[in-house]
């Protein structure tokens, strides 16, 4: 009885975790195949570099990655660029230096060991960690399977979003703020677009920044395809290694403790049945 | 320590015999490793050697994080983010200690319902279960202040809603939750005394878990026939026990072993999957999340402290006797607290003289719809307050309250229980013994 409501209860602990729907937006998000999904998937090198350069070109001008320091570009499992490279690279971006100046303070050009600078516009969001930051859908019914069988996370959600700009619909007045898009939840929504009862009649909802890309915005060294559906993938993985750039070691120590973690309950099963043996044959101790 | 008759530590050499006159602990560390332990115990009591690890897991990870960690409203989120990105392993640290809550939850949980099954908070048991209960309340204001911390706007916004229950007092709150904050908002000086709390909480924890330990040791551990131990003689209690070490260690041992398997893999491949991603945010007071939510191994009180609305007529009907004193707010925060306080108050309210639920035949199927009511209400904790998520909040508060209040004090009236082996020999044999089926010599 008790192991029976053991798994029960076990089972359903997996399923019923506390992150929240995001409303609306469930059932737009697309489900990309990303390489760093599963338990032994790692960043495509390439792709990172594909999305830096669509950051850089693009998403650099209003958005910041202040938690992200340019040193990491090196890293491997990252980007992985030479220390030139990411030398370079820093050097593109002004950074503030507080003791320069005597003390006031000035801009000088970016080092490695400094970070992305921040947001240069207010209402654009820092983007360090909006991949771990928008995982939030918890489909179907708050159980989190999509989560959990599908590797749906926050990469899915920016490809999604990304690509989700269309054409407003008819109903929405011409002048009303912001840009249709099917995947945002959280944004305007015009009250001609809600039906008597007040629900949405169309998903998504308004949102302020106008699409950053619409296909072949940026030209790639390695010549990969810049059509918009590959280029979301591009920078939504880069933004994924952004807010979690210690993906591939974290794997590959949980692979470590789960193999030597199995054999210890292996040896410690051994163990624990010749100990028990005695008594179990119905043997009295003396 | 314990009542069980065994042999105790006698010390051999002069060295032994030299610390022994002067400070008798090799003699408690003995005597508690090797205490005499019902041989029948089966894989539901792991569970106390999980939270004992689990305790020391998290608190020699977050002796660490805090090594590394800024409590300061402007730098605490940086300093996580510090944590993750520079601090050599300090993303598996910061991993390990915030899936260690979920970890020590689970277990607690497991714990727990052990206990109500097997009727181990019955006397003479009830101070261990008391005490339990403490240690329970402790963990969760730890877990809460911990999860305040990375200031993320769940950090901030749960803050705002759980020191708000505080507010619904009549006359006081309002008074208590400034006291409590430091200010008449969540903000610096609530970070600095959460950040001091969490620290220390964990310590008292450690101290609760001797006297919960030392609980038991005096009165035996149960086990799943409910039959105490035969003390006549050591003779008998030795066909009841094995001690402690090394029968039980390896057995929980390996089951610890197994569990961190499972644990492990979370950890490595999905840490985030039990957190919410808005604390992934820094905190803002200015943009409150759509959703406030708590961490999962809180929904189950938290959907019992919204199920109560101002429509349910019991609500209604407080309202009126208090002379408008208990508002529907008030009385969910009383229904939370009190779904805990009547959880510790099953010894008293359990009528039934079997211990164990294995003979109650009627028992069992309400301990399971019990079982069942907690993970429903874990469920829908999460959820909207909306149709038709209030009436299940509704239904599974009820049932809860209803299964400690009316149907244990029942049960014990008008249950037949089946036969219990006569000793906890007869029961192993059972399972394990020779099949002549007689017991043994």
């Amino acid at each position: 009885m008790f192991r029976k409501l053991t798994i029960t209860a076990a089972v359903a602990l997996g399923l019923s975790t506390g992150a929240a729907l995001a409303s609306g937006g469930e059932s737009h998000i697309e489900d990309f195949a990303f390489s760093f999904e599963g338990p032994f998937g790692s960043y495509d090198q390439n792709q990172l570099q594909r999305g830096l350069k669509i950051y850089t070109e693009v998403c650099s001008a209003c958005h910041g990655l202040q938690f992200v320091a340019f040193r990491t570009l090196g890293d491997e499992g990252g980007p992985h660029y030479s220390e030139d490279q990411v030398r370079a690279y820093a050097s593109n971006f002004e950074v503030w230096d507080a003791s320069l100046a005597d003390g006031e303070g000035d801009f000088r050009a970016a080092t490695p060991a400094d970070k992305f600078p921040g947001s240069s516009l207010s209402n654009a969001p820092d983007l360090s960690l909006m991949a771990k930051a928008r995982a939030g859908f918890h489909g179907p019914y708050g159980l989190g399977l999509n989560q959990l069988f599908k590797g749906m996370g926050g990469a899915e959600y920016i490809a999604s979003l990304l690509h989700g700009y269309e054409e407003a619909p008819s109903c929405a007045p011409e002048d009303f703020d912001g840009y249709y898009n099917t995947v945002f939840a959280a944004g305007g929504y015009p009250d001609a677009c809600k039906d008597e009862n007040g629900e949405h009649m169309y998903p998504g909802s308004w949102i302020a920044m106008a699409p950053p890309l619409s296909g072949e915005d940026v030209d790639f060294d390695d010549e990969h395809s810049n059509e918009l559906h590959h280029e979301v993938q591009d920078v939504a993985a880069f933004l994924m290694w952004a807010a979690e750039p210690k993906l591939v070691q974290r794997k590959d120590a949980g692979l470590t403790g789960v193999i030597f973690l199995t054999l210890l309950s292996v040896l410690l099963y051994l163990t624990n049945k010749r100990l028990w043996a005695p008594h179990k044959n119905g043997r009295k101790e003396d | 320590m314990s009542g069980i008759p065994h042999d105790h530590y006698e010390p051999k050499t002069k060295g032994e015999k030299w610390v022994h006159s002067r400070l008798p602990i090799i003699g408690l560390i003995y005597d508690t490793l090797m205490i005499p332990t019902p041989k029948n115990l089966n894989w539901m009591w792991i569970w106390g050697i999980v939270l004992a690890f689990t305790l020391g897991l998290q608190i020699i990870t977050g002796v660490v994080l805090v090594m590394h960690y800024t409590p300061h409203v402007d730098m605490a989120f940086a300093s996580i983010e510090h944590i993750m990105r520079d601090v050599n392993g300090g993303h598996m640290i910061r991993y390990f200690h915030m899936n260690g809550a979920s970890l020590f939850f689970v277990a607690v949980y497991a714990h727990i319902f052990r206990g109500l099954y097997y009727g181990s908070y019955k006397a003479p048991r009830e101070i261990t279960w008391i005490v339990g209960m403490l240690m329970y309340l402790v963990m969760m204001g730890t877990a809460f202040m911990g999860y305040v911390l990375p200031w993320g706007q769940m950090s901030f916004h749960g803050t705002a809603v759980i020191t708000g229950l505080f507010g619904a007092i009549p006359f006081i709150g309002e008074s208590i939750q400034t006291w409590l904050l430091g200010a008449s908002a969540v903000g610096q000086p609530a970070l600095n005394r959460f950040f001091s709390l969490h620290y220390l909480l964990p310590f008292i924890l450690a101290g609760l878990t001797i006297v919960h330990i030392w609980a038991f040791h005096s009165t035996g551990n149960n086990n799943p026939t409910g039959v105490e131990v035969r003390r006549t003689s050591k003779e008998d209690a030795k066909k009841d026990t094995l001690p402690f070490w090394p029968y039980f260690v390896i057995k929980d041992l390996f089951a610890l072993a197994v569990i961190l398997v499972v644990f492990v893999a979370i950890v490595g491949f999905m840490p985030n999957y039990l957190g919410h991603p808005d604390n992934y945010i820094k905190a803002n007071a200015l943009a409150t999340p759509a959703h406030i939510v708590p961490e999962w191994y809180f929904l189950p009180f938290y959907a019992i402290l919204r199920a109560f609305t101002a429509d349910v007529w019991a609500v209604q009907f407080v309202n009126w006797i208090s002379f408008g004193i208990i508002d529907a707010k008030f009385f969910g925060v009383l229904a939370m607290f009190g779904a805990i306080a009547v959880m510790a108050l099953a010894p008293w309210l359990d009528t039934s003289s079997v211990r164990s639920g294995r003979f109650r035949p009627m028992f069992k199927w309400w301990f399971a719809l019990l079982a069942v009511d907690f993970m429903v209400l874990m469920w829908v904790g999460a959820q909207s307050t909306t149709f038709p998520y209030d009436w299940i909040s509704l239904i599974a508060a009820t049932y809860w309250f209803a299964y400690f209040l009316v149907i244990l004090p029942l049960l014990g009236v008008i249950e037949k229980p089946t036969k219990a082996p006569a000793t906890i020999e007869e029961d192993f044999n059972a399972h394990y013994g020779k099949s002549s089926g007689n017991p043994a010599e």
